[in-house]
């Protein structure tokens, strides 16, 4: 006769001391592990829910601006320094992480309409409604020495919008004309205008450093590049776009920020229709920032709410709002991908999260672990009616709800009178067009 | 679990010209060559091996296997992962691509496929780690296992194993219905008369003891050591370890029998009355009452693997139910007469009942199909299925123990055989040992029965070396991830599969709003091509080359099935043909 019995000593299964840690053998059989879907399916719904408790997004405030902030600039090299340009000509340059001001400049009379940092981070550039271009050192000067600026351009017209060349001493303005600059110089090298008299934006592209965009006044945007003596093309829209934002991840992508309530994902390559159509705002876009990785931007808005979308959806995932921050103006996506800043009329700017369950601080490897695992179920289950439900619901003010209610009954009745107007037509007749080719009006090359 | 070793040894040493240094495991290769019924085994495994090495030396070569000094790796690759191994980490099947998929969940579904077969190799490897073994009992030549004493038993092995052998008599109070804990180490006892008790029995510890002063039907731990639950003569009580009543639940009266679904909290009973009834422990409120008018309700198991509860009744059928449903979800007729007993296996695929026709029955619940047909003289009283599959029956006073019910082809004896003193009136397997739980009229008997325990458990499930700390932890997690009862059904990974139905319904309510399709493929539109290639007639015909491709596929599938069956048939034909025409005398050939 051969037997075994099953005999465990207990000493390879229990810890030696008190101090140790305990022992957790593990059989992954799953006859083991049964009701494994249920089970997994209750930890995401209460990883759901845990996410939507901790959902705290707003961080800090920065006051001290004595009027509406205009513009909002990063910092290249230093994570923790900001700039912000307010309607009444200050410059204020803060350290985020003491959330203090550092520096105040009365850089010009009137708005100031742009701002933006040199690639190297020792000095930025302001523009203002004094047709004046100016360039700021970043380090404070000594004590006793009057703030001046490194070097003024005084121009012939208003210029609204500043932008830097990633990695040359160039940069470019645009007001009635758009203008490439040369840092050593005092006249534009080239001015580009398309039958345009103004303009509200210029952007360099992050990827594809010689070209740039514009939002022009006539609703429309323009491609340059900088090293020919014309404009590539234009998209003409319905409405004006405010802003406009290049994906630095992906080089041909940009996104603008229109008067009519949306944002559109353009391919640089085709710009007859856009690629995506980001709807959920209430009023007009005022301004919009992609995050350092490219998948996300955040967009803020006249409706007095920040929102913030995936690159490739139509809706938005996260909204921001609180009861004091009036007519959001500018926002900025920080370059560690963790934080929003928002600038908005009354005088304030607003850090927020831009994951709004996020946990601040250092987290130990179980936490990150849990976290990980948490995200992996929460995509799992997502479209669970029990899960969306939760991870979809936001908490908006009454005003905003209203409306949204309000547009989505209008959109409803012109959708229900042009099929009518379909049904009763000859077929063909009242062609179908899609929400995407609805605003382009033409494309000019 | 030596296969994949073994394996990768043989792959290494079959094409190579200097023979690497001698190694350990050289002598017992040889050894195998000697034993010519284990040549042939190893003679297609080096084939197999032989295959496979000449495959990764082809992947060797492209990649660069070499090291600088210019020695080559003995064990090139990963090492193989045998197929069965992998097979019992397999979940689900395999997701069938199709042509029509969009690029985006082509991509999507390829990623998870590759993520899924990484965690499944993982796992499977990791089998290889397992500390323990499960355990046997071999009998010598013209020995049988069945004939072998528990006293031997107990004599052959060590003395802790031995001690798992022992008898409690308890002759006032008896018989005994008898519950282990889900961890194996606690064990509740109770007598007919009213004597409750819990023991921890491997260290022969007393937690409480006491008398109800009325009939006990039956008793069951809840989800952990801490409390029990009692199906006294007329209401269901909850103690606690200490034997203090914390519950008396007159909402559950008159109750027969009981089980616990540990993953839900549920404490599902049944009654006298003919109820069955499911409470949730955890916050104490009955979920659902179903009437089930089919009398008195003695019989109950539940499926652990979707915590479903099977009833049996008195005219032979076994009923199958879910909270959720006011009515049986199957009802299967098993047996001529009266059920008596039933156990589900803990894969949810096999139940084996007894009738009082005095057969035992093997189903196979996912077809719902007996598979095997067991006479037993005397009829089986009491069932219960062990966590490795043994099956043990109590006839009379006679306990057998049957190994491979549903594997093989029908059993002819017992595996084990114990006989205690009198009728059997519980059966358990202690879950994670070796030990099979008798409570009969005299008291209790724990015996080994070797191999019926799981040899490795997992310790974030259930741990039988938890301190309170970590039973304390384990509480609250289990508790934060309770399965709510609606989940309950005859299918539970019915939640990840794809609900194909509501996109349909959602999908038509969106065409009708929108007016068109957006789903729908664009129509093939020839491209206006220059010199001279757009007549009217060289259109129309490229638009005929795209026509009904979706058909085409379809009937180029039946196509080739239809020739490949064609092709089947006509070689079936040629070997018939070449093996000539019967004769006569064919029948005399060996």
């Amino acid at each position: 006769m051969k037997v075994k019995v099953l005999c465990r000593n207990p000493d390879d299964y229990v810890r030696e001391t008190s101090k140790d840690i305990q022992r957790v053998p593990r059989n992954y059989d799953p006859t083991l592990h049964p009701f494994e879907v249920p089970r997994e399916y209750t930890r995401a719904l209460n990883a759901t829910k845990l996410d939507r408790i901790f959902a705290k997004p707003f961080v800090a405030s920065l006051d001290g601006h004595r009027d509406g902030i205009n513009c909002i600039a990063k910092h290249t090299k230093s994570l923790a320094t900001v700039l912000s340009g307010a309607c009444d000509g200050q410059v204020k340059i803060w350290n985020l992480s003491k959330r203090e001001c550092l520096r105040t400049i009365q850089a010009h009379e009137g708005f100031v309409r742009g701002m933006c940092s040199r690639f190297c981070g020792t000095s930025f550039f302001t523009v203002g409604d004094d047709k004046t271009i100016k360039q700021w050192n970043m380090e404070a000067p000594g004590y006793g020495v009057r703030e001046e600026p490194l070097t003024t351009i005084l121009g012939k017209a208003v210029y609204t919008g500043i932008d830097h060349h990633q990695t040359e001493g160039t940069f470019a303005t645009c007001g009635q004309t758009v203008d490439i600059w040369d840092e050593q110089r005092s006249s534009p090298i080239r001015s580009f205008s398309w039958g345009v008299d103004s303009f509200s934006c210029v952007r360099y592209n992050p990827v594809e450093t010689e070209l740039l965009a514009s939002c022009a006044s006539d609703r429309s945007i323009i491609l340059y590049d900088m090293r020919e003596s014309a404009p590539l093309k234009k998209v003409v829209m319905q409405l004006r776009s405010n802003t406009l934002c290049w994906n630095p991840m992906e080089a041909y992508n940009f996104t603008c920020a229109n008067e009519d309530y949306n944002l559109y994902t353009y391919d640089m390559r085709r710009l007859d229709t856009p690629v995506t159509v980001h709807m959920d705002h209430v009023s007009a876009v005022l301004d919009v920032d992609y995050s350092p990785t490219g998948r996300e931007f955040v967009s803020a808005s006249f409706d007095k709410t920040v929102r913030i979308f995936p690159k490739n959806s139509g809706h938005s995932r996260e909204v921001y709002h609180t009861k004091r921050m009036q007519h959001v103006i500018c926002v900025r996506w920080s370059m560690d991908n963790k934080y929003i800043l928002s600038g908005s009329d009354e005088m304030n700017i607003r850090i927020w999260k831009a994951n709004a369950s996020e946990k601040l601080g250092v987290l130990t490897s179980r936490e990150k672990a849990t976290i990980h695992y948490n995200q992996k179920l929460k995509e799992k289950f997502q479209h669970h009616p029990q899960v969306k439900r939760i991870a979809r619901h936001r908490h908006l003010p009454r005003d905003i709800y209203k409306q949204k209610r309000e547009q989505r009954e209008m959109k409803e009745a012109r959708r229900r009178k042009e099929q009518n107007v379909r049904k009763h037509s000859k077929p063909g007749s009242v062609p179908l067009v899609t929400e995407k080719e609805k605003h382009v009006v033409t494309v000019v090359e | 679990m030596a296969a994949p070793v073994e394996e990768a040894l043989a792959s290494t040493h079959v094409e190579k010209k200097k023979k690497p240094p001698k190694r350990y495991w050289q002598e017992e290769k040889n050894e195998d060559d000697a034993n010519p019924d284990k040549d042939k085994n190893s003679e297609a495994q080096k084939e197999f091996s032989d295959k496979k090495h000449k495959e990764r030396q082809k992947k060797r070569k492209s990649g660069d296997g070499k090291f600088i000094s210019g020695k080559t790796d003995p064990f090139p690759g990963e090492a193989p992962v045998p197929s069965e191994q992998l097979k019992k980490f397999q979940r689900g099947k395999k997701f069938q691509k199709s042509k029509t998929d969009k690029w985006k969940a082509k991509a999507i579904i390829t990623r998870s496929e590759a993520e899924s077969n990484l965690v499944q190799k993982e796992a499977a490897r990791y089998d290889l780690l397992l500390p323990e073994d499960a355990g046997f009992l071999e009998g010598d030549e013209d020995e049988d296992t069945c004939t072998v004493s528990q006293e031997d038993i107990a004599e052959a092995v060590d003395i802790t194993s031995g001690a798992k052998y022992f008898n409690l008599h308890l002759t006032q109070f008896g018989p005994y219905r008898l519950d282990y804990s889900r961890n194996g180490r606690h064990l509740l006892l109770g007598g007919r008369r009213g004597h409750v008790s819990c023991i921890d029995w491997q260290t022969k510890n007393l937690m409480c003891e006491m008398n109800v002063m009325e009939t006990v039907q039956d008793i069951k731990w809840l989800h952990t050591e801490a409390m029990f639950a009692v199906a006294q003569k007329k209401w269901l009580y909850i103690y606690d370890s200490k034997g203090i009543e914390l519950h008396c639940i007159k909402k559950f009266n008159d109750v027969l029998r009981m089980q616990f679904l540990p993953y839900h909290f549920l404490l599902a009973t049944a009654s006298a009355t003919g109820f069955l009834q499911y409470l949730d422990v955890s916050v104490g409120k009955e979920v659902a009452a179903i009437g089930t008018k089919s009398g008195r309700l003695d019989v109950m198991a539940q499926n652990p693997y979707n915590a479903i509860i099977h009833l049996g009744h008195p005219n032979g059928t076994v009923s199958l139910w879910s909270p959720n449903q006011r009515e049986p979800l199957v009802k299967m007729l098993c047996h001529r007469g009266a059920v008596r007993s039933l156990a589900v296996d803990k894969t949810g695929t096999y139940m084996v009942t007894s009738g009082l026709d005095r057969r035992l029955a093997v189903y196979d619940i996912r077809a719902f199909k007996p598979l095997h047909k067991y006479f037993l003289p005397a009829g089986a009283s009491c069932l219960s299925l062990s966590q490795r599959g043994l099956l043990s029956a109590a006839t009379g006073d006679v306990v057998q123990v049957y190994r491979d019910v549903w594997g093989g082809g029908p059993i002819s004896k017992p595996y084990m055989a114990h006989r205690v003193r009198g009728s059997v009136w519980g059966v358990g397997f202690c879950p994670f040992e070796d030990v099979l739980g008798i409570g009969h009229g005299e008291g209790f008997t724990s015996m080994i029965v070797p191999g019926a325990g799981e040899p490795n458990f997992d310790a974030l499930e259930v741990n039988p070396f938890r301190s309170l700390k970590q039973r304390q932890e384990w509480e609250v997690k289990a508790l934060l991830e309770k399965v709510q009862p609606d989940l309950i059904g005859l299918d539970p990974g019915l939640l990840v599969k794809v609900d194909k139905a509501s996109f349909e319904q959602k999908h038509k309510e969106r065409v009708e709003a929108l007016g068109y399709d957006p789903l729908e493929n664009d129509k093939f539109k020839p491209r206006f091509k220059k010199r001279g290639r757009s007549a009217a007639g060289a259109v129309e015909k490229r638009k005929k080359k795209v026509a009904h491709e979706d058909q085409r596929d379809v009937i180029r599938k039946t196509v080739e099935e239809r020739m490949e069956k064609e092709k089947e048939k006509k070689e079936i034909a040629k070997q018939k043909a070449e093996q000539g025409r019967k004769t006569a005398l064919d029948r005399f050939k060996k």
